[in-house]
């Protein structure tokens, strides 16, 4: 069964086409990139999928049901995180309650219930502070729980990133450009995470990168686009040799 | 509850009690006259207000310019119910703050749901203009008393009252804060998008963070005309409004303890420089330009002043020192 | 029908003022993207200077206008580098903060300086009504306050689309990094859509006061939070939209004191805002913008 489909959908902005006639589909477990020049259209498709955009053609299914036109967090409860290009964490805040409040949905307590302390709100408080801190011990980030999201450095920052998106308990995981503004090293400790989380919480993932050593070496599948527009799509090495794909990249 | 839990709340009450029982004696051998006994209960109510501003602006992050237009209405619906009905002392303040409370959180929800939807900016336009509107329409409304105010409103609030209701206000809103609902409300004013993306509705928690608000100034204005006997319109102007703003900023957005202390050095400092009114202005005003310039986030910022974590912290200290 | 043109006359008056008031709001946040609170106390200053220089000074009406349009300018100016330019990158929330403060500081300093009983402004226009039809008449003041309105109305248009400081101003609201990298000298640009801004106020500002006769600390705010009204209305930002919403605020303030209610009037067009906002929050003439992500 496919995690997420998209039949022929569009974007128009006032009379620009940022994207047109995208369709893919992807499956369980499956890690697909999405590459293309700046400007392709790249974030533009990620905000449709996660109703940042409605967007203005076609339809966009997860699982069985049409998201077209939900809001955001109600995109996020039918199992799709995200990160962002530019990382957006909760700054003023610690590690751990940037966690705490992507469980937000996993807790049901009411108003009531938490003004008079009552007995569901200390026993869901306890299990998702059970919850958050092991999550952020399977990324070694455990002693950072207290600090201040701001404080931690750029690599980090990127793993309470994901960190947070996984709390929310994707099936799929979009990861906006997160190699970007690493050096080698750290985008090589992103690729070991990548492949831990895969491993882990058994989700698919579907990346925008520019660094094409992270694509090259981990995407199973990659989507090129230019233009708005799909021009290819395959396996890493059949992407390597496309001549569209080539061509895009170099500009003709 | 595990026993650290238990053992807070006990201090936190005891601390509570102590507070009021020397007050309360200072009140009744006159260390503290009646000018100063009517300061501490006006300090009370901005507490109450100031505090459901913060709930607005500095954990919600949302301009809000109008409070002084919630609590007029919190305060004529409690009035006007009191000098309605004829029961019982508490039955009637309390039925009064929480009627008055439901009627300004019914119109925060009116102008909320619009307004919110909006950029920030536009909801502090939005919440000022409603206060004019709020004001102009006591002034002109056929049961509001008009200019001349509103007389004959019992008087069901003093020290006692606004004491125990502050506590209970103050004890509500860190419970609040400190749940997922607070969280949720905390990750708007970080950033909205990250919020969406991580599963929380935020037009709902925005829209809910804010009428909780409007609420909490309304059951502020009801204690002000319990406490006053009489009520003017023209006092719920923009100028009342701006100073409550000037009380958050000042204590911390984002901390309800330095609101608290905040409020209560407003209300004194508000009746020694009363009569050179005009400086007391300029005065606040060049705080808030200064402040905004050098500390944006008010002057304790985010942090909550603890009492028992101060003391804990001393007798540690003397503990350290006996074993030397 | 004679009343309602009248009425209509007495709008356009009013409406002009509001206009010139709101083109400071209107071009002040399409640069800065900031509500500048204080903009309309630049009004009361304006009209404070113009005060001085007609009744202390006896200087003619002219020179009163343009003194005080170039004080106001410097005025508008020294508030944004003191104030406002530290605070260019901080969050919006403590920008507006800074602006409501300096709102209150403008109030509260001339208060101080000059008293809070209201000044009576003297009659440097001597009064004719001229009758244009039975029972329509229209003063030479309120044409004056007209003519000079849109006048300065034109020529603000013109400096914003064709002279080079409209360019770099167009420039700069559209992407202030952008700008710089063209060469737009960003600080410099700013302080001129302040001077021009507060100088238009001013004019607005003396007129209000000639036009009620009077100059108090306080006169500022209502014209003021009106003219902003009008902004938003006709879309904050657009130029002709502040024009347009000053004048259609003007009207309506006018025809609804004339046949509703004196008293509700101020209700009304705050009411009118709150309309606005909730079914074209990008006003008239405004164009919907979205949060990147």
């Amino acid at each position: 069964m496919s995690l997420l489909k998209t039949e022929h959908i569009g974007m128009t902005f006032g009379g620009l086409k940022a994207v047109s006639d995208f369709s893919i589909e992807i499956k369980e477990n499956e890690l697909v990139g999405l590459i293309g020049p700046n400007g392709a259209g790249k974030t533009t498709i990620f905000n449709m999928l996660t109703g940042v955009y409605a967007p203005t053609e076609g339809k966009v299914l997860l699982g069985e049901t049409v998201v077209n036109g939900k809001k955001p967090y109600q995109i996020v409860n039918l199992g799709l995180g995200r990160t962002f290009q530019n990382i957006r964490l909760f700054k003023g805040l610690t590690v751990l309650d940037n966690i705490k409040i992507a469980f937000h949905k996993d807790m049901s307590y009411t108003t009531l219930s938490a003004v008079f302390r009552g007995k569901k709100f200390w026993k869901e408080e306890k299990e998702i502070e059970i919850k958050a801190r092991e999550l952020l011990g399977l990324f070694n980030m455990e002693a950072d729980a207290g600090a201040l999201s701001s404080n931690l450095p750029y690599g980090k920052q990127r793993k309470l990133e994901i960190c947070r998106a996984l709390a929310t308990n994707p099936k799929l995981l979009l990861l906006d450009e997160p190699a970007a503004g690493m050096n080698p090293q750290e985008t090589k400790e992103l690729m070991e995470t990548i492949a831990f989380i895969r491993e882990k919480f058994k989700v698919s993932i579907l990346l925008i990168e520019h660094d094409m050593s992270l694509v090259m070496g981990i995407c199973e599948r990659i989507v090129v686009i230019d233009y708005g527009r799909m021009i290819a799509a395959g396996t890493p090495a059949e992407i390597k040799s496309n001549e569209k794909v080539i061509g895009a990249y170099l500009g003709q | 509850m595990d026993k650290k839990v238990v053992s807070g709340y006990l201090k936190n009450i005891t601390a509570i009690m102590v507070v009021y029982a020397i007050v309360f004696y200072l009140i009744q051998i006159k260390v503290i006259n009646n000018y100063y006994n009517g300061i501490l209960i006006l300090a009370g109510i901005y507490i109450i207000v100031a505090a459901s501003l913060n709930l607005a602006t500095g954990y919600l992050g949302q301009l809000a310019l109008g409070h002084a237009g919630f609590m007029a209405i919190g305060a004529y619906t409690a009035a006007l119910f009191a000098i309605a009905v004829d029961l019982p002392k508490y039955v009637e303040l309390v039925a009064g703050l929480i009627l008055g409370g439901l009627m300004a959180g019914i119109f925060g929800l009116i102008i909320g749901i619009p307004a919110l939807r909006l950029r920030g900016d536009y909801l502090g336009i939005v919440t000022l203009g409603f206060g004019e509107i709020i004001r102009i329409a006591l002034l002109n409304l056929p049961f509001t008393g008009g200019a001349a105010g509103l007389k004959g409103i019992p008087r069901y609030v003093n020290f006692t009252e606004i004491y125990f209701l502050v506590v209970v206000v103050i004890a509500f809103l860190f419970a609040f804060i400190r749940s997922r609902h607070g969280r949720a409300i905390l990750s708007i004013k970080e950033d909205e998008i990250a919020a969406e993306s991580v599963g929380i509705p935020t037009t709902f928690y925005k829209v809910y963070g804010f009428v909780v608000s409007a609420f909490i100034a309304g059951v502020g204005g009801g204690a002000l005309g319990f406490y006053q006997r009489i009520l003017d319109p023209k006092k719920f102007n923009f100028m009342f409004s701006v100073e409550f703003f000037i009380i958050v900023v000042l204590g911390g957005m984002g901390s309800i303890t330095g609101t608290i202390i905040a409020a209560l050095a407003l209300a004194f400092i508000n009746e020694f420089l009363y009569s050179i009114d005009e400086l007391r202005l300029v005065f606040y005003a060049l705080t808030l330009i200064i402040l905004m310039i050098f500390k944006p986030d008010g002057l304790l910022g985010r942090k909550e002043f603890s009492l028992i974590k101060l003391l804990n912290r001393f007798s540690k200290k003397t503990k350290i020192e006996n074993a030397d | 029908m004679a009343q309602f043109i009248q009425q209509v006359i007495n709008g356009l008056n009013v409406g002009s003022i509001y206009a010139l008031i709101a083109l400071g709001y209107t071009m002040v946040y399409g640069i800065v993207k900031l509500i500048n609170f204080a903009h309309g106390d630049i009004l009361m200053i304006g009209a404070y200077f113009g005060f001085f220089a007609l009744a202390t000074f006896n200087v003619p009406f002219g020179l009163a206008l343009v003194v005080s349009m170039i004080l106001c300018a410097l005025v508008g100016m020294t508030i944004d580098r003191l104030a406002y330019k530290p605070l260019r990158n901080a969050p919006r929330i403590s920008a507006l903060i800074t602006a409501l403060g300096m709102s209150m500081l403008l109030q509260n300093l001339f208060r101080l300086l000059f008293g809070a009983q209201p000044r009576r402004m003297p009659a440097v226009i001597a009064l004719k009504r001229i009758e244009i039809a039975p029972g329509i008449a229209i003063s030479n003041l309120a044409i004056i306050t007209i003519l000079l309105s849109v006048g300065l109305m034109l020529l603000l248009e013109f400096i914003v689309k064709k002279t080079k400081t409209g360019k770099a101003m167009r420039a700069v609201s559209e992407d202030k990094s952008a700008a710089k990298l063209m060469g737009v000298n960003v600080d410099k640009t700013i302080s001129i859509t302040f001077a021009i801004g507060s100088a238009l106020g001013a004019v607005g500002g003396l007129l209000y006061a000639i036009n009620y006769y009077q100059v108090e600390p306080y006169m500022g705010m209502m014209p003021g939070l009106k003219a902003f009204v009008a902004a938003v209305l006709g879309g904050i930002g657009v130029i002709p939209g502040a024009m347009l919403g000053g004048f259609v605020i003007g009207l309506i303030e006018t025809l609804t004191k004339g046949y509703v209610s004196t008293t509700w009037a101020d209700a009304f067009v705050f009411g009118i805002l709150i309309i606005v906002l909730i079914f074209k929050p990008a006003g008239i003439l405004g164009k919907n913008t979205r949060e990147k992500v």
